[in-house]
This record gives C-alpha cells, sequence and structure tokens, in this order.
C-alpha cells in the first residue's frame, strides 16, 4: 500500500516540490535571485497586460457560458418530450478538444472562404481576427464558451431537476407567473449550482483555453489575447526566460489555490445551513 | 410543468433547437468542408454549405498521409490516432488505478502522517498541469521521458482527482462489510479485490469516460514532451496542419478535425449515462 503511494507521490510531489523551488534557483545555473523575479514580473507591462487580458475574457467566457447554458437548460426542463434528446444534442462539444474547438471557429471566421465572415462583410463589418484585437477577443470567447456550455448546461439541468416541483406548485397556485416563479424560487435555489459554474468556468477559462487560443490567434493580434497560460508557455518555452516563466507559475498556482478555497468555502456553508 | 400552455412549450422547443442548431453548426461546417476538394473551397466565397464529393478522397489522404497540390505532404493521422488512444487509455486506467489504491489506503489504513498524506493530495488536486508545466517538464527531461509514452502520461496520471471520489464512496460502505469480511478470514488486499472493487464498478465506468477524454484533449503537455512526429497525439497533428504555411488545406485539416473528435464524442454519446454521473460526482 504504501510503496503505491510512495510511487504516487513520487512524481506528483517532486513536480510540486520543484515548482516551488524554481521560485529562487533558476534554469540550469541554478542562481539564487530571491524575488527578483517577481518584481521584475510586476513592473513588466506586458504581464500586467495578460492579467488584463485574462480577467476580461475569463469574465466574458463565464458570463456569456452561463447565461446561454442557463437559458438552455430551462427550456429543457420545461419541455416534457424530447428532454433526453436535446440533452444527447448537447452534450457532445464537451468532447471537442480545445484546439479542434479553436480550429473550427477560426475556419468559420477566416477571411476569404470563413462563412461567418463572409455574412459579416455583408452586413457590412471587416472582420480581421488577425490584426483587430477585439474580433481576435470575440472570436476565442465564442470558441471557449461554445466548449463549455454543454458543460454548464448539465450542471444546470441537474440543478434544476432537484428542486423540489411541490415549492413550484405551491407558487403557482398562489398566482406566481412563470417568470416570477423563475426569479422568486428556481434562481435562488439555483445559487449553488450557479456559483460552483462560476469558479469552474473562471478555472476552465484560466486554464484549459490554452489550446483555443494557441489554435485561434497565438496570442495575437501582438499580445492581446495571451492569457496568463499562454504567457507561461510562451515565455518558458518559447522565449526561454525560465525564470520568469516560473515566476508566473507560481502566480498562477496561488490563484488557482486561492479560488478553490473559495469554492471550498463556500461548498462547506452551503452544507451548514 | 405545472400548467399547460402550448404557446411558451413551442417556444421553449425553439430555442432549443436553436441552441442546438448552433452548438452544431461548426459541426456542420467541418463535415461539409472535408467532403470538398482543396480547389472547390478555395474558389467558392463564402464556402458551399453542400456537402461536396471528395470525402473518400480526403479521408484517404488525412487517415494515411499524402502530397498535397503544392507538393508537400500531410502527416497521415492514423498513427497520431494511436498515440492519443494510447495516451487516453493509459491515463484512464493509471489514474483510476492509482486513485483507487490511495483512496483505499486513505480510508481504510492508519498509517503515521495520514493527515499530511492527505492533504498532500489535496493540494495537487489543486494544480493543474498547466500552471506547472515548467518545473515538471525538467523532471521528465532529467528521467529521459521525452518522446515517449511514458512522458506523455505519467505527468498527467499524477493528480488526485479521482481519489477524492473514490474517498468520499469508500466512505458511504458500509462497516459490517469490512468485519465481515475479516471475520471470513480476508486479506486487505482480498477485501479490495472481492468486496470494494465490485460495488465502486459504476463509479470506475463513469470515471473512465471522463478521464479517457481527458486524456484524449490534451494538448499543452503533449506540444511540449513531444518533439518527434511519431509520438503526436492527433489533436497535436491538426494544428500542425494549419500553422506556418499561409495556405492551408481545409479540407485535410477539417477531416482531421473530425476524426480527432469522433472517439471522444462518441464515448460521451454512447456512455452518456456514466458521462453524466461521473461529471456530476468528480466535482462534488
Amino acid at each position: 500500500m504504501l510503496i503505491v503511494l510512495v510511487f504516487f507521490f513520487w512524481p506528483a510531489s517532486q513536480a510540486l516540490y520543484q515548482s516551488l523551488l524554481s521560485e529562487d534557483a533558476f534554469g540550469t545555473s541554478s542562481e539564487f535571485v530571491g524575488l527578483l523575479n517577481f518584481s521584475r514580473l510586476w513592473a513588466d507591462s506586458t504581464y500586467l497586460n495578460s492579467f488584463k487580458v485574462t480577467a476580461l475574457f475569463s469574465f466574458l467566457v463565464a458570463g456569456c457560458g452561463l447565461a446561454i447554458a442557463l437559458l438552455l437548460a430551462v427550456m429543457a426542463n420545461g419541455v416534457i418530450r424530447g428532454a433526453g434528446t436535446y440533452k444527447t444534442l448537447l452534450i457532445w462539444p464537451y468532447a471537442v478538444a480545445p484546439v479542434v474547438a479553436g480550429v473550427l471557429w477560426v475556419f468559420m471566421f477566416s477571411s476569404p472562404m470563413g462563412v461567418i465572415s463572409y455574412a459579416l462583410q455583408s452586413l457590412g463589418i471587416q472582420w480581421n481576427h488577425l490584426l483587430n484585437s477585439n474580433h481576435a477577443m470575440t472570436l476565442i470567447v465564442i470558441a471557449a464558451v461554445w466548449k463549455q456550455i454543454s458543460y454548464n448546461f448539465l450542471f444546470f439541468l441537474a440543478g434544476l431537476q432537484s428542486i423540489p416541483k411541490s415549492l413550484l406548485e405551491a407558487a403557482a397556485i398562489d398566482g406566481a407567473s412563470p417568470a416570477r416563479r423563475f426569479w422568486t424560487i428556481v434562481f435562488p435555489l439555483l445559487t449553488p449550482t450557479t456559483f460552483f459554474l462560476l469558479v469552474i468556468n473562471i478555472i476552465y477559462a484560466f486554464f484549459d483555453t490554452f489550446g483555443i487560443v494557441d489554435a485561434a490567434t497565438q496570442g495575437g493580434p501582438g499580445k492581446d489575447t495571451a492569457i496568463l497560460v499562454y504567457k507561461v508557455y510562451f515565455d518558458g518555452f518559447k522565449a526561454m526566460d525560465i525564470g520568469g516563466s516560473a515566476a508566473q507559475s507560481v502566480v498562477l498556482m496561488v490563484i488557482v489555490i486561492a479560488l478553490t478555497v473559495l469554492q471550498f468555502r463556500f461548498i462547506e456553508k452551503r452544507v451548514n445551513y | 410543468m405545472i400548467e399547460r400552455r402550448p404557446i411558451a412549450n413551442f417556444f421553449s422547443h425553439a430555442i432549443l433547437l436553436l441552441g442546438v442548431a448552433i452548438v452544431a453548426f461548426p459541426l456542420y461546417l467541418a463535415i461539409v468542408a472535408s467532403t470538398q476538394s482543396p480547389d472547390q473551397i478555395a474558389q467558392s466565397i463564402p464556402l458551399s454549405l453542400m456537402p461536396g464529393t471528395h470525402a473518400l478522397e480526403t479521408y484517404r489522404i488525412a487517415l494515411f498521409g499524402g502530397e498535397n497540390s503544392r507538393g508537400g505532404t500531410f502527416p497521415p493521422a492514423l498513427p497520431m490516432m494511436w498515440v492519443s488512444l494510447v495516451t487516453a487509455v493509459v491515463i484512464a486506467v493509471g489514474k483510476i488505478a492509482i486513485s483507487l489504491l490511495s483512496a483505499f489506503a486513505i480510508v481504510y489504513f492508519r498509517f503515521p502522517a495520514k493527515g499530511l498524506v492527505f492533504w498532500m493530495i489535496f493540494v495537487t488536486l489543486m494544480l493543474p498541469v498547466e500552471v506547472r508545466i515548467g518545473p515538471t517538464y525538467k523532471v521528465v527531461a532529467d528521467f529521459g521521458m521525452l518522446n515517449s509514452y511514458a512522458g506523455l502520461t505519467i505527468p498527467l496520471i499524477a493528480s488526485a482527482t479521482a481519489t477524492f471520489l473514490f474517498r468520499q464512496f469508500f466512505l458511504t460502505v458500509p462497516d459490517e462489510l469490512v468485519e465481515a469480511a475479516r471475520m471470513d478470514g480476508a486479506s486487505p488486499m482480498r477485501f479490495f479485490w472481492d468486496v470494494l472493487l465490485p460495488l465502486s464498478k459504476t463509479s470506475i465506468a463513469a470515471l473512465f469516460v471522463i478521464q479517457f477524454i481527458y486524456g484524449w484533449n490534451q494538448y499543452l503537455w503533449p506540444l511540449l514532451v513531444t518533439t518527434n512526429e511519431n509520438m503526436y497525439p492527433v489533436v497535436l497533428g491538426i494544428k500542425r496542419l494549419i500553422a506556418g504555411e499561409a495556405y492551408t488545406e481545409w479540407n485535410v485539416v477539417m477531416a482531421t478535425a473530425i476524426l480527432a473528435m469522433l472517439p471522444p464524442a462518441l464515448v460521451v454519446i454512447l456512455m452518456q449515462k456514466w458521462f453524466v454521473k461521473g461529471l456530476v460526482d468528480t466535482e462534488k
């Protein structure tokens, strides 16, 4: 048993240990520079910019993703026939790799033959995600939301189905309209699900979207869609600034841990009440 | 629903259909593009929405490799898919085996520093590979595991996502079963094999689906670890098809994309029940 544990921990803790160590001991020379890399990071405007980009990106992804999925889940919960079919038809994007999602959407938006860019052009919008950073951002947000819809949808549906019917029936007898029932009963009861999904979506937007960004925009134009994870990769493996990259990893870890702690706190609270 | 409102019902169906259509549109487009010849794609602006006639040819090139119209070659997707499959299965099986055993150890054994061990597992749960790419890469490189299945899979196996699921599950197994097994003289491993494992079958199936998809869709890690073309998983192969050149043969790219999403999509749809269960359980 313990052997298994050691075998399991050896790589895991090794990785963890290394990542913590690499704050101070850098690269091949293993020179101790203390917090220099961090201070350099904070002085680096591209890094701060990347923070802003990531914040905007995850905000958009989480917001749009949750709203759309909630709408669809409420509708699917409402219909009697065919709910299972809709479910099947909506969950498959979960299986699509982020890169593939990125490629699919780039294809639709790519400039000579992309269907959507053509449609936009006929509406008078010149689409160019290679030059216009707003367009690039929109593109990766759409791709990321598209991939995440199925996940949010499943959780919302599960949440909706666990709401006791008797509550809704009581409200209906009291004469509450469907919209009112939704806002005063369903939505508050869904708060735990929503909050959970919010955290998960932010984590998703932070980390799992690397493939989408890499396939769709490669962080461009300029650095306008370079999210934090992309920057870690780019600085560490393309620009060979291993110290800076490691410092960024550590910052990312702190963010993840903060998010996770937040989430666990919340779950505990929910259990208590 | 509570009252019968045909209009609202119709409205719900309409929105759902719209949602399904939007979700499925990129897929449809990919299928259409993969059935056309490169010339057809290049000439029609925008892409025609009707399926073309070159499906077999495109998929042949995508699967087995071939020459493109500019004299370059396409790498065949078939070996890449094999790599993906092996990686995904190894990750799924490895992760399940390790987390089963470690959950078993945590729940049923008392050993020194149990709390510490538990917290160490907990910490790995929080840190996705993406966060620790740099250090992990160095470790793997030091062991000479670059460009090998070991390098592709082991770092991804070493995280505790599933340990928690199994821990929760084992905690619900009644103590009477443990006692009964001990009375009958079963060793701990015997108990594990003959009692716990059959009980947790459904959880294992659910986890397998999730982890298979996770393994299949890994991108950043293989991108770093593999430099040899023989070891590229298919997801990486797609990226390579569009990277670099200004001229991209979208039909082959799309065919490869379809091939790359087919296995995980099939797994999800065919094992939908387990998949949903796995998703809802692992995140609790």
